[in-house]
């Protein structure tokens, strides 16, 4: 790869390495961490930091936000960030509320159905529900399921 | 809730001006920043709060179940309406030029108020319907252990 | 800071407090949206994630558990797994070009074009209204589609409503019986 690390390579690159970080942080949080709100969450900051992926890839250095003044006379002079990435983030992000929503709402039905959210103890309830399905059914499906 | 007297003074205060904010949000989106979505959003976060604030039962008198119910069908409905209008115009699906064909920037003004007026109800009905639906459900956990 | 809160978000047991932290986490990143320029992003960020998310987690709190118990798993496993992926991310980014830079591919095809375009057949100044709206219109319908399918499918979950419905096909049926 023909790149050099200088300061100005550096710093234009810093803002794509901190979103990893973030993006790895949320993830992090979705993997290892038992309690399901807390998935949630670690999937909003994961979301969050595309959507800063994105925009920062619309960004022009020196630029201004896309809206023209009111008269419509506009100076050729001024720069224009890219309005694109704006429009599929913030239609993402309404999305992405909804979708949270519904994550919630099946988490409430979890709770009422195994009156836990920690994901241990729900793989702990399947597993014996599983375990007297075959105590029962075992025999006739030939064998342990 | 009898004993959150500031709470509930600047409620009443801010309810309405949160209202009327959305609405400068949702009309004015062609010149300044927001739209529907935004719109939609704070106009849901005025009835949330009024029912954080004064009880569950109070917001659904002022705006019933059923009335959010109706409402979240009926921006989808304006939004593809606007689409299905423009066709009956002989133009293509969702062209807004079609509403002024003398002047299509013109028509394109309409249709992008009238599609957001779509978006904004759709989104603050179903956030609404979500708040309701969340809170209507009997918590588990007492006032105190907050 | 943004990484700081998140990293907060890991440690924290209790969920009112991870309830709020997301909170501030949506509002910084709403600033950060504004100093990239994308003032109607920030608008929505600051709104959504800050006002609506926040109440919606707090909501399921209330109907479930307010700690989270400490999980009794290694942690090394997934940290090994986000680091690799991490590095394949940082590594692709290399190619990138720098934050700002003007030729940079993103810049060069569709977005200048919207521009250009908007001023005559749109005539409206906020260019992400008249791409979101017009340009756009389709991917708007099919968002919006998106909200309203996940409204109707917080509401069957639980709004309580089909368990009514159920309860009365049932009184039906032992009518009929």
């Amino acid at each position: 790869m023909g790149f050099e690390l200088t300061q100005e390579y550096i710093l234009g690159h810093m803002n794509y390495w901190l979103f990893s970080v973030l993006m790895m942080t949320g993830l992090y949080i979705v993997v290892a961490k038992g309690n399901l709100v807390k998935k949630i969450v670690g999937l909003n900051i994961f979301q969050t930091s595309v959507f800063m992926l994105y925009i920062s890839m619309g960004k022009i250095t020196g630029g201004t936000a896309p809206i023209f003044p009111l008269d419509m006379e506009i100076d050729p002079d001024v720069i224009y960030s890219n309005p694109l990435p704006h429009v599929l983030i913030l239609t993402a992000i309404v999305v992405g509320v909804a979708t949270t929503s519904l994550g919630l709402a099946l988490i409430v039905r979890i709770q009422e159905e195994f009156n836990t959210i920690e994901e241990d103890d729900i793989l702990k309830i399947e597993r014996a529900i599983v375990q007297a399905e075959n105590a029962i059914h075992g025999d006739a499906m030939g064998g342990r399921a | 809730m009898r004993h959150h007297l500031i709470l509930r003074v600047i409620t009443k205060l801010l309810v309405g001006a949160i209202m009327l904010f959305a609405f400068y949000v949702q009309f004015h989106g062609d010149f300044s920043p927001g739209g529907g979505f935004q719109a939609g959003v704070i106009m849901a976060v005025a009835f949330i709060l009024y029912g954080l604030v004064f009880s569950l039962h109070n917001v659904q008198r002022v705006f019933p179940p059923w009335l959010v119910h109706k409402l979240v069908a009926l921006g989808v409905l304006i939004y593809a309406g606007t689409g299905v209008v423009s066709m009956f115009l002989g133009y293509t699906f969702l062209d807004y030029g079609s509403f002024v064909p003398s002047h299509p920037s013109s028509g394109q003004h309409y249709g992008i108020l009238v599609v957001e007026l779509g978006v904004g109800v759709t989104v603050t009905a179903v956030m609404v319907a979500i708040y309701y639906a969340f809170a209507g459900r009997p918590p588990r956990l007492s006032d105190e252990e907050w | 800071m943004l990484v700081l809160t998140a990293v907060a978000v890991v440690r924290m047991r209790s969920l009112f407090a991870i309830a709020m932290l997301s909170g501030v986490f949506s509002l910084l990143s709403a600033l950060l949206f504004i100093t990239l320029d994308a003032v109607d992003v920030a608008f929505t960020e600051a709104a959504v994630g800050a006002g609506i998310s926040a109440v919606l987690v707090l909501g399921t709190l209330a109907l479930t558990s307010r700690f989270e118990k400490p999980t009794k798993r290694s942690p090394a496993l997934p940290l090994f797994v986000v680091m690799v992926t991490g590095a394949a991310l940082i590594y692709g980014t290399l190619d990138m070009p720098n934050l700002g830079s003007a030729d940079a591919p993103a810049q060069l095809h569709v977005g200048p074009d919207y521009l250009e375009r908007s001023v005559e057949e749109i005539d409206i100044p906020n260019v992400v209204t008249s791409i979101l709206a017009s340009y756009r219109g389709f991917d708007t319908l099919g968002e919006t589609a998106v909200v309203f399918t996940a409204g109707i499918g917080v509401l069957m979950l639980i709004s309580g409503l089909s368990r009514r419905r159920r309860r009365d096909d049932e009184d039906d049926e032992s009518e009929e019986v």
